[in-house]
């Protein structure tokens, strides 16, 4: 329990009367005592600080405020109270806190305005980041030796070698869900044996890259963005370009090359491992042996299947690099916006990879490829 | 944080007491201290004393371990032997965060600021209060932000902006008023005066010493600026061979006969502020006299 600051009044004939403070002035026993002297409207003539223990800046404001407002004189003050007096009489402000908030008839429209007019702007940075990129993948082609070999290599590390793991386990398990399910329905008719089919067909042609693309967004987009986002925010970005380092040259292409490069390869690699777990599903669920699963395979499995899934995933590893390192490029003021940007750029990733897949679906069943 | 009224919400009863001011001689006390980050050993056998109510500048080379030390007297940094009182209560001893209960008494001022880059300034100061204080009066608790932020030097105008639309000398203000913010006893200074103008710089070592004048504060100052050591620092602390190697009055240092001491205060640059201080040290002291705590940011001394 604290001991609150308190105050007396003193009334004299005439009305005006003297308020004693007693106890501690200081930050931390003012608060209730603040509370009652703003209540009090009867007029005031001195303020009586002699009873007073101890003294900070927020008890000489309080009381001098108090003077203020009724007018009032200050007495009994200490050395120590008339300084602190003194220093924050000059401080006497009284400026808003926060920037003023317009109305809510003004701010919905003005928040609408301002999506369309980033939309607007988002459409052209995007298109001047395309040109950009574009640019330097020329310079690039036409010196091979610009390339950063070393920078490219790490990202192929980080993007490709160290999602095995984590997309190995999620597809085998995806692999799994997808075996049994189908197994549950194609029963019905006595074809359970069809599973291999729905599994192989579905894990080369869709889930493999698609798994692996969501995971890719999630792990390498997610962390392009916040990447380039904080080396914004550092400056490192403008000390590149300033040491004649184009920023696109040496963070973004080995990025999107990496992300382009190792997709086909992960999303394969997810492929097989969908079908391995669906075949070990069916070996114990289904009685269908686990070699027989995978080389019914074989022959269940038509080649352009492969080539639909491998056509797919270097554009959605396009996709997922331009929203990370284009999201991550337009930070600009602070810490909160390296956030949103980074939950931009997974999320756009993902939506546009979805969008894409359904035009490729439409598109390589209408060439034969179904 | 919610505009609403939180002191009605506030059960008084489970409210911490709250300590006395604290009266002894030496406000922070390091006694054999040793920091190290794998095998490189930081500070051996550090000890420092501090006295009430003086400014303690800390100096040393680059490397030395300045910042660190300040982050371990201020429990950032878990230091592997020794022991550090602040203000009376043991800073090694305590287990976790929640154990330095002495919190709500230093204000400190990091080196880039450390504003909350999602707060304006004024509601950076807000926070402090708000987390030690909740029965405040949300009316009082920004009369205090605007006048901490006045106080540190600052427009009024810039209560209101965020840390971004700051220049860097004035987010050092803003940090300060930040740190002030509970009329700390302690304060702790991280270069302070780096990367301000020598007008910019003068002004706020001016502030420093009004503001420890004024609130009877002991500063904990790091510094390069030799500037800065001769105006307002009552002693400096030399740090050098992972310890304090030797702690006094700039004359009494001078009269040592250590080489990095010696280099440091008689090399061009110390000699120029040994210069300056000899000239202007007393025409800045009657200015000093003349106006109290300003808010002007202008006059170089």
């Amino acid at each position: 329990m604290r001991e609150w600051a308190d105050f007396t009044t003193d009334a004299k004939e005439g009305g005006a009367s003297t308020i004693a403070l007693t106890g501690a002035l200081t930050v931390s026993c003012i608060g209730p005592l603040d509370r009652r002297l703003r209540a009090l409207d009867q007029p005031i003539d001195k303020i009586d600080l002699s009873g007073v223990s101890a003294i900070d800046t927020v008890g000489a404001w309080t009381a001098w405020r108090t003077a203020r407002d009724h007018d009032a004189e200050i007495v009994g003050a200490s050395d120590q109270a008339e300084r602190l007096i003194a220093a924050i009489k000059d401080s006497n402000s009284t400026a808003d806190i926060a920037p003023p908030r317009a109305e809510i008839i003004e701010r919905v429209p003005a928040a609408v305005g301002d999506l369309v007019i980033g939309w607007g702007e988002g459409t052209v940075g995007v298109v001047g980041f395309l040109g950009a990129l574009m640019v330097s993948a020329g310079h690039t082609i036409k010196k091979p030796s610009k390339l950063r070999i070393k920078a490219l290599i790490r990202q192929i590390e980080l993007v490709g070698v160290s999602a095995l793991g984590i997309i190995g386990l999620m597809c085998f398990l995806v692999g799994i869900v997808i075996a049994q399910q189908g197994a549950v329905q194609l029963q019905q008719f006595g074809a359970e044996f069809y599973t291999i089919n729905l599994t192989g067909r579905l894990a080369m042609r869709e889930l493999g890259v698609l798994m692996t693309a969501i995971m890719v967004a999630g792990r390498s987009g997610s962390a392009f963005a916040a990447q380039l986002g904080t080396m914004k925010l550092t400056e490192e970005v403008d000390a590149m370009r300033t040491i004649g380092v184009s920023p696109v040259e040496a963070l973004i292409i080995p990025r999107v090359l990496a992300a382009v490069l190792m997709m086909p390869l992960l999303g394969f690699y997810a492929a097989v491992m969908a079908i391995i777990g669906g075949a070990f599903l069916a070996n114990f669920a289904l009685d269908i042996p686990f070699f027989t699963f995978l080389s019914r395979i074989q022959e269940v499995v038509p080649m352009h299947d492969v080539w639909v899934g491998m056509i797919k995933a270097p554009f959605f590893g396009l996709i997922i690099a331009l929203a990370g390192c284009y999201q991550g490029m337009q930070v600009k003021a602070n810490a909160e916006e390296v956030g949103i940007r980074t939950t931009m750029a997974v999320v756009q990733a993902i939506f546009m990879v979805i969008v894409l897949d359904a035009f490729f679906a439409i598109f390589f069943t209408k060439v034969g490829w179904g | 944080m919610s505009e609403h009224d939180i002191s009605e919400t506030v059960d008084e009863a489970e409210l911490p007491a709250v300590a006395e001011p604290f009266k002894g001689e030496h406000p922070i006390v390091i006694e054999g201290l040793k920091n190290s980050f794998g095998d490189h050993v930081i500070h051996e056998d550090l000890s420092l004393t501090v006295n009430r109510g003086e400014i303690i500048g800390v100096v040393g080379g680059s490397g030395t371990g300045k910042s660190v030390l300040m982050r371990s007297i201020i429990g950032l940094q878990i230091p592997d032997h020794g022991t550090i009182e602040v203000l009376g209560s043991s800073i090694t001893d305590a287990r976790d965060d929640d154990d330095i209960d002495i919190r709500s008494r230093w204000g400190v001022l990091f080196q880039g600021g450390a504003l909350f880059s999602t707060l304006t300034v004024a509601e950076n100061v807000e926070v402090p209060l708000l987390e030690f204080y909740p029965e405040i009066d949300p009316e009082l608790r920004h009369e205090i932000a605007r006048y901490k932020v006045m106080l540190s030097g600052l427009p009024e105008e810039a209560a209101a902006k965020y840390p971004a639309e700051l220049s860097g000398g004035m987010k050092k203000r803003a940090g300060l008023a930040r740190a002030l913010a509970l009329d700390p006893e302690v304060l702790f200074l991280d270069e302070p005066t780096a990367g301000l103008d020598p007008i910019g710089a003068a002004a706020f070592d001016r502030l420093t010493k009004e503001l420890q004048e004024t609130l009877g504060l002991t500063v904990f100052l790091i510094t390069h600026d030799l500037d800065t050591l001769y105006e307002i620092c009552d002693r400096v602390a030399v740090l050098a061979e992972k310890k304090v190697i030797a702690v006094g009055t700039i004359p009494e240092l001078l009269a040592l006969d250590h080489p990095w001491i010696q280099e440091y205060f008689n090399g061009p640059r110390g000699r120029a502020a040994q210069d300056s201080q000899a000239r202007g040290g007393k025409a800045s002291r009657d200015a000093k006299s003349a106006d109290s705590v300003d808010n002007s940011n202008v006059e170089g001394a």
